[in-house]
């Protein structure tokens, strides 16, 4: 361990750019490409609270899912629950069934939990660079699922960084603390670091609240163009991000799903709660 | 108007005075160590063992001390870091925010970090009577390790406590186990943890009263675990009580290379503790 830690990597990358070659280690082939996320009677409380009721929902593949609502309704939490980063609050109880194909992600454990986190990505709220060069960060997945070798560690960080449009910002200093980039790059760098292991899933949890706007339509732009390969799920408290990017949209309202499909028939929803919330009666 | 202006000079003059007074108590101290010391300060004081009399102004050095204090500070630096890393991660990743373990855990540290050092060697020294064991520089070594674990705990908890939530989730999200995670939670609390045992290294090298009982004195260079070793702050304390007054500066020049022994450490510790906590955020 503490060779990796101490580790310094000298001297400048020079990776050839033709970037067309680029194909992701055989530790990371998809196994079930056409697995769906799909949700069956989940109830989920905390100390006896009920925070989600009865959520039935079927997330659709390649497509930028929505999940909005007011605040405290429980869209964070469905989103943790889908990679199980909820088992670290206290008190919690859940029901139901949740499933990527053929994992069934509640009652995961060690290497399945595991490979089962590397297939569904997270962007946090605010950019969460780890303690480590900006290299490091994208390679850190990598590295600890056992990607070793320098060359593909260096044509990885090379191809997220340019899907994210980060690589001609930070080419020159690989070697750089993360923290030194801004809020914004953080974020597309966070992205960068979700996407190098390969997975199939992107939850974005408010990614875009804490950047200022031209950062925020970079990444949202960035969402748009990454469903070809994965499948997004954001969520937001913006109801005009959401009809900006989504193609799918989940209304939770109280814990419970109240409205979920894709845009056009959000939009012409007959429902009481919907039409209220689309007004911005609340929000 | 007039009153704000008025207490905020006071508070500045507060300050200063503070201010000065610390660093002028540091600069006595110092100052005296060097007046004292620096007279008979001389290689063969740091580089020869003590000469039969040397306790009553006859030739010879503390080189015995010197090395028994090395000893004792490094082995029990090195097993203190050993135990309480262990303890700080376990308290800090493995156990959850409100966990009353961990409360009564650290309430724990925060009363042996109270006990005055000779406790514990009395302690120590009970204990090793019931062993059979005899003043040795391992009794030394095991008693200095318990007194400044709770020392290293307290403060790497402190930095640790602080650190940053979202950073562990962030790593469990690439599918991390905890024990990876770990690396990443050592880098970001490296700093702390280099505080941490240039503190301990301070309170261990400096006290007399925990090694007293158990590592005892000798004038030789102890060759093995089992022999009894000197150490720098007991030389201090024979060479001062003597009468005469070269024995007493003697003393001072002791005090003096043990300042700069402390001083030398605490110079290496900051320059590694900056180059490792350029990453931190």
């Amino acid at each position: 361990m503490f060779r990796r830690i101490f580790k310094r990597t000298a001297g400048e990358h020079t990776i050839e750019s033709n970037d067309n070659t680029f194909v992701p280690d055989a530790k990371f082939q998809h196994i079930d490409a056409h697995s769906q996320l799909e949700v069956r009677n989940l109830n989920l409380s905390i100390d006896g609270q009920a925070i989600l009721k009865d959520v039935n929902l079927q997330i659709p593949k390649n497509k930028v899912t929505c999940i909005i609502g007011p605040s405290g309704c429980g869209k964070s939490t469905l989103l943790k629950t889908f990679n199980r980063l909820i088992d670290s609050v206290e008190g919690i109880k859940i029901d139901g069934r949740i499933a990527l194909g053929d994992c069934d992600i509640i009652n995961s454990t060690g290497a399945e939990l595991i490979e089962l986190r590397r297939r569904i990505g997270l962007v946090p709220q605010r950019p969460c660079p780890l303690p480590m060069s900006i290299f490091d960060n994208v390679a850190y997945g990598c590295r600890i699922h056992g990607i070793r070798g320098r060359r593909q560690l260096e044509a990885v960080v090379r191809h997220y960084l340019q899907e994210v449009g980060l690589w001609d910002e930070v080419k020159e200093r690989l070697r750089e603390p993360a923290t030194r980039l801004s809020i914004g790059q953080q974020q597309r760098l966070c992205l960068a670091r979700s996407l190098a292991v390969e997975p199939e899933f992107i939850l974005a949890d408010e990614a875009t609240s804490a950047l200022d706007p031209i950062s925020s339509k970079t990444v949202e732009d960035l969402f748009v163009k990454l469903k070809e390969h994965y499948s997004i799920i954001m969520v937001t408290h913006t109801l005009r991000q959401a009809l900006r990017i989504a193609d799918y949209i989940v209304f939770i309202y109280m814990g419970e799903v109240i409205e979920a499909g894709d845009k056009e028939t959000f939009m012409h929803s007959q429902n009481e709660l919907t039409q209220k919330y689309l007004k911005g009666v609340f929000s | 108007m007039r009153t704000k202006y008025i207490e905020e000079i006071a508070i500045k003059v507060l300050m200063a005075v503070s201010l000065l007074t610390v660093f002028g108590l540091v600069a006595g101290i110092i100052w005296t160590i060097f007046h004292r010391g620096w007279s008979c300060i001389s290689w063969e004081m740091i580089f020869s063992l003590p000469g039969g009399g040397f306790y009553i102004g006859k030739e010879g050095g503390f080189l015995n001390a010197i090395v028994g204090s090395v000893y004792i500070v490094a082995a029990s630096t090195f097993l203190g870091l050993l135990v309480s890393i262990p303890v700080v991660f376990y308290l800090n990743v493995f156990l959850k925010g409100n966990s009353r373990f961990a409360y009564v855990a650290r309430l724990a540290y925060d009363v042996l970090f109270g006990i005055p050092s000779i406790v514990y060697g009395a302690f120590a020294f009970t204990l090793m009577i019931w062993l059979g064991m005899r003043t040795s520089l391992l009794g030394g070594i095991l008693v200095t390790t318990l007194l400044i674990i709770p020392i290293l705990i307290r403060s790497m908890d402190e930095v640790a406590q602080n650190f940053p939530r979202d950073l562990l989730e962030a790593s469990y999200a690439l599918g991390a186990t905890r024990l990876e995670t770990m690396g990443v939670v050592l880098r970001q609390i490296m700093p702390g943890i280099a505080t941490a045992t240039l503190l301990s290294i301070g309170r261990a090298i400096g006290d007399a009263a925990a090694v007293m009982f158990t590592a005892g004195f000798s004038d030789s260079i102890p060759t093995s675990l089992t022999q009894p070793a000197a150490t720098l702050p007991l030389s201090i304390f024979f060479q001062l009580s003597a009468p005469q007054a070269e024995v007493q500066n003697r003393a001072y020049a002791a005090a003096l290379v043990l300042t700069i022994i402390v001083l030398i450490i605490s110079l290496t510790g900051r320059f590694i503790t900056h180059r490792f906590s350029k990453n931190k955020i």
